[in-house]
């Protein structure tokens, strides 16, 4: 499997280019700006998972111990807008599409490299700001940040936070505007729209939502901040506004960002479930326009937050049927994974397993998420724990195990190393097993009425709550195994072949870690993406 | 910048602005254009927000909205209005100087482009610190002497500020650009082969333009005849 061309430049690869810090932070390449991101979207995370492991060790018991409720409320408030903001959105783009978008169409770069690198310090101006706000005393709004309350009411630092998802935005515009003229104009000779690999079709509709969505919310938390500031008012009935204003252009924006988060994640796992089943994804292109289906209908459906917000019963009728049919597109991709799995030689390694993870959460997630759009039971569940165990089991068990299953899938392209493959599956059955023990009696919680955002319950609730809290230790422990064993596979793990998978991405013919400018000669695209017997014929043998 | 041969349909033209991630200057160049026009749309998207508070305030206040647009000043609307038209057309006209490789006749354009951004918003500031002194910013000095449905008129003079603001926020920015542009025009840097930040910017210039179209009769001009008050 190692070809010639691999020994011969494996001194020079993109990491060992150049040394020196500056050359880190003043870097173009798309590939090391993948990495700053890497080491700076873990940080969020971490801290998301610190607040998330408040939120449950005080839900461990009915009364409130450890937090009186307005602590409590900034708590869950930074949990939120940290994971959303900081974590989910920017996660697998920022880093894996960042990385594998060049890679994968045969180019040397993204179309922009300078505003890739922007894109970073607009991010990281955005970091430090939302860390402003929690070290001087946090925000207490929840992540929705409603008006009035966010505008007239709240003590917390909500123009700060505003401000700080708002520069944030334009990390994030940039980057879907940088992704969406790269596929345009980058792809190498022969690499046609339907050679791309799934992968770069769901970032190709990601990046549509960010260049469609995220100026919107951009304004509205102008808007916000003139409100709340300048008591220039929009949205206070106090200055003659309408907070369902709010609502509506919150949700504009935020429900779409909730495919932003997805959309990668399912471009990660049309990958991983193609390589390791060693087989063609069953219905390619149903798969790729269910992407942009899903980015298209995603934009239809926000109203389906706004169902017990006096929007009229009509509007909820139309949002309810357009929620609804989300879940199509949604669904063609489950099957065709399932499809493409039927004898396949499907292996169990890692990326796999978190792959197959996936499959089960994202469809429980994706049926409940059918029940909160019909507007009879979510009158009964809305803002109760149905609704929070609805998107964790979409966030979490979804967009969080598909960027797992995409760092262990890359890692060896990324970092020339081998990790170990025991440990990561241990870790990976863990942190599936911990994530259903956290959040299914959530469900149940939010069935039987438990609200959401209260620091305190009724006794009866208990039994369920200290298992999620159980599950959530799990989780927590699961998330620690993988950051130590892919940090010591760096110095001691042996060193990856370019394809050590055996998959038939144009990033698996270049070395492990790539040149820094990816392909020693631009690849000439001749057969369609995953084309397992070309991989067959070139690499020989069959693989894995 | 890397230097690189680049290969166009005549000739090998030795060629300083060809990053090395792009094969030729014409694959450059389609990128920046396209690159541009995505960010357009960003913007409108923007601006749009905006434009929906406006459209469902106005649709559901529309008294307020009719009597507080007669207290804009339509002569210095209408003034404004004509000042950055004539601040499109130098743009244009810069382009194609720029074009045709005219250093001098460039700078010249972009100048005159700057002076009348200049003017527009040197006019917008009185009629901000006319609004000031007339107490009709809103907050909780505002008045608004003889309107009608007063409750909802201070939305009206929000989304006036709110929208014209950030109108004049993208005017500052692009009085910025085109600063550094002059400034990179003079030293000669653009030629007729190479000119894109000179069009990329034409763009942008012109986008800042077209919302102001819109901005000057939802803003001065609807309802001012006062038949909406009846």
């Amino acid at each position: 499997m190692i070809t010639a061309t691999q020994t011969a430049v494996k001194e020079k690869n993109y990491i060992n280019a150049e040394d020196g810090l500056m050359s880190w932070l003043l870097t173009e390449d798309h590939k090391r700006i993948a990495l700053l991101y890497l080491i700076v979207v873990t940080g969020f995370f971490a801290i998301g998972g610190l607040f998330a492991a408040l939120i449950r060790i005080e839900l461990a018991t009915p009364a409130g111990d450890l937090f009186d409720s307005n602590t409590y409320n900034k708590v869950f408030t930074m949990h939120g807008v940290i994971m959303v903001f900081f974590f989910l959105i920017p996660s697998i783009p920022a880093i894996l599409g960042n990385f594998l978008l060049p890679l994968m169409i045969g180019a040397k770069d993204l179309a922009f490299p300078r505003i890739n690198l922007l894109s970073w310090y607009v991010y990281m101006v955005g970091g430090v700001m939302i860390l402003y706000v929690l070290f001087s005393g946090g925000v207490d709004t929840g992540w929705t940040f409603y008006t009035p309350f966010s505008t007239s009411y709240s003590n917390g630092y909500v123009i700060a936070a505003g401000l700080a998802i708002f520069v944030n935005g334009f990390s994030s515009i940039l980057t879907g505007l940088n992704f969406v003229v790269t596929v345009h104009r980058m792809r190498a000779p022969g690499m046609t729209w339907f050679r791309l690999p799934l992968f770069v079709w769901a970032h190709y509709a990601t990046g549509a939502i960010m260049i469609l969505g995220t100026p919107v919310i951009a304004v509205t938390l102008f808007l916000l901040v003139l409100e709340r500031g300048l008591h220039i008012g929009f949205f206070d009935p106090a200055y003659g506004g309408d907070p369902i204003l709010f609502q509506h252009m919150f949700w504009f924006y935020s429900h779409p960002a909730v495919y932003i988060m997805i959309l990668p994640s399912m471009g990660v796992i049309s990958e991983v479930i193609s390589t390791f089943s060693s087989k063609k994804p069953f219905g390619y292109t149903f798969i790729a326009f269910s992407s942009i289906a899903i980015a298209v209908f995603g934009f239809l459906v926000w109203g389906h937050h706004l169902f017990v917000s006096s929007q009229s019963a009509y509007a909820g009728m139309v949002f309810s049927v357009l929620s609804m049919i989300v879940a199509i597109p949604s669904a063609i991709k489950v099957f065709n994974w399932t499809s493409t799995m039927y004898k396949g030689s499907v292996r169990l390694t890692t990326p796999m397993l978190y792959a197959i993870g996936f499959m089960g959460l994202f469809t429980i997630g994706g049926l409940t998420g059918l029940f909160l759009a019909s507007m009879g039971m979510d009158v009964h569940l809305t803002d109760t724990y149905f609704v929070i165990a609805h998107f964790h089991y979409v966030m979490v068990g979804g967009a969080i195990l598909g960027y797992l299953a995409g760092i262990h899938f890359w890692w060896p392209k990324m970092f020339g190393k081998m990790y170990d493959e025991n440990w990561s599956r241990l870790s990976a059955v863990i942190i599936f097993v911990g994530f259903n023990l956290t959040f299914f009696p959530q469900f149940l919680l939010g069935y039987m009425g438990m609200p959401r955002r209260y620091h305190v319950y009724p006794p009866e609730f208990q039994v369920l709550n200290v298992l999620s809290s159980a599950g959530a230790s799990l989780v927590g422990l699961g998330f620690l195994i993988p950051l130590t064993y892919l940090l010591w596979s760096l110095k001691y793990g042996p060193d990856a072949p370019p394809n050590p998978w055996g998959a038939t991405g144009l990033e698996w013919q270049t070395t492990s870690p790539p040149p820094k400018h990816n392909f020693e000669i631009t690849p000439v695209v001749t057969h369609e993406a995953y084309d397992y017997d070309a991989l067959y014929k070139r690499e020989g043998g069959h693989v894995g | 910048m890397d230097s690189h041969v680049a290969v166009s349909d005549e000739a090998v033209v030795e060629h300083t602005t060809l990053k090395h991630h792009f094969e030729n200057a014409e694959q450059q160049k389609d990128a920046a254009t396209v690159g541009m026009w995505v960010f357009l749309v960003t913007e409108i998207m923007f601006f749009g927000g905006l434009f929906l508070a406006y459209f469902a305030y106005r649709q559901k206040y529309p008294i307020a909205f009719a009597s507080a647009s007669n207290k804009t000043n339509l002569l210095i609307g209408a003034f404004n209005t004509t000042v950055l038209i004539c601040s499109s057309l130098t743009m244009a006209l810069g382009v194609h100087a720029a074009s045709l490789g005219k250093r001098k006749l460039l700078i010249l354009f972009l100048i005159l482009t700057l002076l009348l951004g200049g003017a527009f918003l040197g006019v917008k500031t009185y009629e901000y610190h006319d609004k000031w002194v007339h107490h009709e910013v809103p907050g909780e000095h505002f008045e608004c002497e003889g309107c009608k449905d007063a409750g909802h008129a201070s939305l009206f003079f929000s989304l006036y500020f709110g929208m014209t603001g950030l109108h004049a926020t993208h005017m500052i920015v692009g009085a910025g650009i085109l600063l550094v542009l002059i400034w990179q025009a003079y030293k000669g840097k653009f030629t007729a082969e190479w000119y894109t930040p000179i069009e990329m910017f034409g763009l942008y210039w012109h986008f800042v333009d077209i919302v102001w179209i819109f901005l000057f009769p939802l803003l001065y001009l609807i309802d001012r005849s006062g038949r909406g008050l009846s």
